[in-house]
């Protein structure tokens, strides 16, 4: 009797479980589905608050949050007024530490985000915030890379700075290029955890290698 | 098969029909539209996001009773409890702006800041360092900004119609006495401290806060770096010193030492530039300082900085008094400096922020009269000038500083801050008369200050900063009470309005004491009003002020030396300043512009009556130019400086014991042009064991023979003009750090 009536815990738990994880994988597809076309259609804060809603209701998930804090990250790139670029990098960094205490420690993925959150902050005063954000940046594509060297996304993010550095600095497209070349074959093997899990950066990487030549 | 589905079908249209919309429209409190907030339903997936015009529209499937929250950086969190049947919901939400730190109108009256905080701020730390006229002096740079004067026959800030001693100097808090090297007779010195120590400056030309006291005219807040990027050696040579030095970070980044040594040899510099006065003794300097910085929690650091320096120097000018002989006059100095800061979150909204500062100054000087064979000349009768012009004078001065302030963040920025403050000075001269006679003075001073502050934001449009100072001086044996008001609005397009009201003590400076008199405090009071407009890449400022003074020190010769008398002294200064900077008409060229217009004129010290004080200039503009050359890694820096003549007097007693204005002019204009070159030749580098820069710079290019005043002789017969040392300068300096590369302590620390 006792045990019947465990099984059935097991079962109706599991039950629940699978329907829960169904519904979140379900709301988490969509939602990744419509990060490709964020560009084009500019609703990258609209994503952002998509993703956060998913976050704030699951609690133990730490992906929400984390493609929240890189639909941010996309949108203070893309900010004109660079008075507004703070603002909407603190909000990126809020997610990304969000994300990190779920997972009680930071990742790969999660050291990506840092260290475009400092490149944008960089990029609203370059020559007064280079000093402070410049090596922030880089330190986090180190440790993306030692993290998870199969992670292809912190040699794509290397090869633009690089890109985006002047040749007098030590950078330019020739200096890029083979750290282009190097990501693609990485995408290709790049095994995600799950198909949650962050593949994002081989089309942006195709993009910057056409740019090289 | 049909017996499970048929539920599942039936499941998906009782959904289907239960889905609800719920729209509106999204605004702040001043019904202006909002785009981008976050609108959920709490715990549920659902939700949308407030379009362009501000409206927002989502379908659920959540039923019952449910909470809508709407969210958005700046404002407040809306939450509100909603009803979920089948009718569609049209709920308008108004969101209440927070007043942060981002939004939120900043009291800029009277002040410049150059600090890296992510608020968009007037100048930055490096625009300090990179000036061409300054020669990397804190001082030097801020003499491009509005509101100070070139004043280049002694050292300081001359602001707004008051003299080098009505500003004072702050280092983490503390006051910070002799500042600047020993003064030399008609040479500005330097100031002791590096730019390169401080990641924030505030230039206050007037209206300062409560925190500070004790200057009549304008304070300068130095802010000493937390930590250094990374562990590096640094070495630097130049014609005129070598310095080397090592700062070490911790693997963990919470605590970091260092040390630097400068050795100064103006040797070679004074053989390539020819100097006026005639040096028999070089200038040789010693510099040694030492920090350490320790991290106590997240917010709390414990911050070390000292330094010990030496200089001697000797050099002749030719006697006024007399037609060929000298006087020869040398220096040595002594000054140490410690200074020890403590910030801390207290928790509870509570931050404390405490220093102490400790420093000892020894000066030895005398003066020689010679001969045109440098040979010293003893002339033995009391009643001749002559007699006086050998003399030797030992000054030691101790100083001690300690200060508290407590701050408690009330609701949003809303702040009160209130502390105490202690300043101990004591100096003692010893001076040995022509004759051999030995007399001796002391000057103590011991002045304890309380202070009260509030920050209020009634809305990140306005906010008011009310305080009240009150100090009490043991050696004038009174009390003062100082209130200061500021206040800032901020328009729609950004830009603001700001006001400063204060009420400013100092005690006489001790080179007029000690006094036989009865002596009270000298008192100024401010009015500041200014408009300011910061937009991307460009600002623009414009200040009007009114500043009284009352009860100014009048002086009078007693024992061959001046000594204060009374407070019967006034006066007052009025002017517009306008500042401009533009990074962005010009691609890649960086430049602004100063213009202050000084109407003031004071009666104090030995003036017989209100007069326009000699240090004061009508009119004073400088052009700050900055262009860096990617290509050649090269940044150029150019500074043009023009001031109109200012005036000169002799005032001497007459036969009745008077003093009587005997002579009078002005002097011609002044101009000077500056260039430097900084070329980085490993800026960019990535793995660079070292970082190089070379620095090129030439100070009055044009040569323009400048005079900043006229001596007199003692009958007022001769009168001969006081200038530069040299006309021009120049500088070449070659700065090396090798930085020791940390990154993969980092990461191993981290896996």
């Amino acid at each position: 009797m006792k045990r019947t009536f465990f099984l059935i815990a097991i079962i109706s738990f599991s039950n629940f479980l699978s329907a829960q994880s169904d519904k979140y994988a379900a709301a988490m597809k969509k939602n990744i589905s419509m990060l490709d076309s964020v560009y084009q259609k500019g609703n990258a804060g609209e994503l952002a608050n998509n993703f956060e809603r998913i976050g704030d209701s699951e609690k133990t998930q730490w992906l929400p949050y984390y493609y929240a804090s890189y639909c941010h990250v996309m949108k203070a790139f893309t900010e004109q007024d660079k008075t507004k670029t703070d603002a909407i990098a603190d909000k990126a960094e809020q997610l990304i530490t969000k994300a990190e205490e779920i997972i009680g420690k930071e990742n790969s993925e999660t050291d990506v985000i840092k260290s475009m959150i400092a490149s944008s902050r960089m990029m609203v005063d370059p020559q007064t915030r280079w000093q402070q954000y410049g090596p922030a940046s880089s330190e986090n594509i180190e440790k993306a890379k030692q993290l998870d060297p199969t992670n292809p996304r912190p040699v794509l993010l290397e090869g633009q700075a690089k890109f985006f550095t002047p040749e007098a600095f030590g950078g330019g497209k020739a200096v890029a290029k083979p750290l282009f070349e190097k990501a693609i074959p990485m995408f290709d093997a790049f095994k995600p955890e799950s198909d949650l899990h962050p593949t994002w950066g081989k089309s942006t990487t195709e993009y910057f290698l056409s740019q090289c030549n | 098969m049909n017996k499970y589905l048929t539920p599942v079908f039936l499941l998906v249209t009782v959904i289907t029909n239960a889905q609800v919309n719920i729209s509106g429209k999204i605004t702040d409190s001043k019904n202006r539209v909002l785009t981008g907030v976050s609108i959920s339903l709490k715990n549920s997936y659902d939700g949308g996001t407030s379009d362009s015009t501000g409206n927002y529209f989502f379908v659920t499937d959540e039923k019952g009773e449910q909470i809508l929250e709407a969210s958005a950086s700046g404002y407040k969190p809306f939450q509100q409890k909603v009803n979920l049947n089948d009718a569609p919901i049209k709920l308008n939400i108004s969101l209440k702006e927070l007043v942060t730190e981002l939004n939120a109108v900043v009291i800029t009256a009277g002040t410049f800041e150059a600090s890296d905080q992510k608020k968009a701020t007037v100048l930055s730390p490096l625009d300090i360092v990179t000036t061409a006229s300054a020669n990397a002096d804190i001082t030097g740079a801020l003499k491009t900004l509005p509101g100070t004067q070139q004043v280049g026959e002694t050292e300081g800030l001359f602001v707004r119609g008051g003299t080098a001693s009505e500003s004072k100097i702050f280092i983490d808090g503390t006051l910070v006495n002799n500042f600047y090297y020993t003064s030399e007779p008609g040479l500005a010195t330097r100031g002791r401290f590096n730019p390169f120590l401080f990641k924030g400056t505030i230039f206050s030309a007037g209206g300062y806060s409560a925190l500070y006291g004790q200057a009549l005219s304008s304070a300068l807040i130095l802010e000493s770096i937390d930590f250094p990027e990374r562990s590096s050696a640094d070495i630097g040579i130049s014609y005129l010193a070598i310095n080397g030095g090592l700062q070490h970070l911790a693997k963990n980044k919470k605590s970091s030492w260092g040390f630097t040594y400068a050795y100064t040899d103006l040797r070679l510099a004074f053989k390539l530039i020819n100097q006026k006065p005639d040096y028999f003794n070089i200038p040789v300097l010693h510099n040694a300082d030492a920090n350490f910085r320790i991290k106590t929690s997240k917010t709390g650091m414990i911050k070390y900085y000292g330094t010990l320096s030496t200089t001697s120097l000797g050099f002749r000018y030719g006697d006024i008094d007399s037609a060929v002989m000298k006087n020869a006059f040398s220096l040595y100095n002594i000054n140490m400096y410690h200074n020890l800061s403590w910030r801390e979150k207290l928790g509870n909204g509570l931050k404390m922020i405490s220093g102490f500062s400790y420093s000892t100054n020894k000066d030895d000087m005398g003066n020689e009269f010679q001969n045109e064979n440098n040979q010293k000349q003893i002339i033995n009768n009391p009643s001749s000038l002559f007699s006086y012009k050998n003399f030797g004078v030992i000054t030691h001065g101790k100083y001690a500083n300690a200060k508290v302030v407590i701050e408690k963040r009330i609701k949003g920025l809303n702040a009160i801050r209130f502390g105490g403050e202690y300043n101990y000075s004591n100096e003692r001269s010893d001076f040995t008369l022509y004759n051999g006679n030995k007399s001796e003075e002391y000057i103590k001073e011991n002045l304890l200050s309380a202070f009260g502050e509030g920050d209020i934001y009634i809305t990140n449009d306005i906010a008011a900063k009310i305080g009240t100072r009150a100090e009490h001086s043991h050696l004038l044996d009174k009390w003062n009470v100082a209130p200061r008001i500021s206040l800032a609005y901020k328009f729609a397009d950004k830009s603001q309005v700001s006001f400063a009201y204060g009420i400013f003590y100092q005690d006489p400076e001790r080179k007029y004491l000690p006094s036989s008199n009865k002596l009270d405090y000298a008192k100024a009071t401010h009015y500041i009003l200014q408009y300011q407009k910061l937009s991307n890449n460009r600002t623009f400022r414009t200040e009007a002020f009114y500043k009284k003074y009352d009860d100014l020190f009048k002086t009078s010769a007693a024992n061959g030396k001046e000594v204060a008398v009374n407070n019967k002294g006034f006066g007052d200064a009025k002017g517009v300043e306008l500042f401009w900077r533009d990074k962005k008409t010009i691609k890649n060229v960086d430049y602004w512009l100063s213009y202050s217009y000084l109407d003031t004129k004071r009666d104090f010290l030995t003036y017989p009556t209100l007069i326009e004080p000699s240090f004061a200039a009508k009119h004073t503009a400088s052009l700050v130019i900055k262009k860096f050359v990617t290509k050649l890694k090269t940044q150029f820096n150019g500074s043009y400086t023009y001031a109109t003549g200012r005036p000169y007097y002799n005032i001497r007693p007459d036969q009745n014991n008077n003093y009587k204005i005997f002579d009078k002019g002005r002097t011609k204009d002044y101009n000077s042009l500056s260039f430097s070159v900084n070329y980085l030749p490993s800026i960019g580098k990535t793995n660079a064991k070292s970082f190089i820069v070379f620095v090129l710079s030439f100070t009055n290019v044009l040569g323009s023979n400048n005079i900043y005043s006229y001596n007199y002789s003692y009958d007022g017969r001769v009168k001969q003009p006081v200038t530069p040392p040299s006309k021009r300068f120049y500088f070449l300096g070659c700065f090396i750090s090798f930085g020791i590369d940390r990154s993969d302590d980092v990461i191993n620390n981290n896996l």
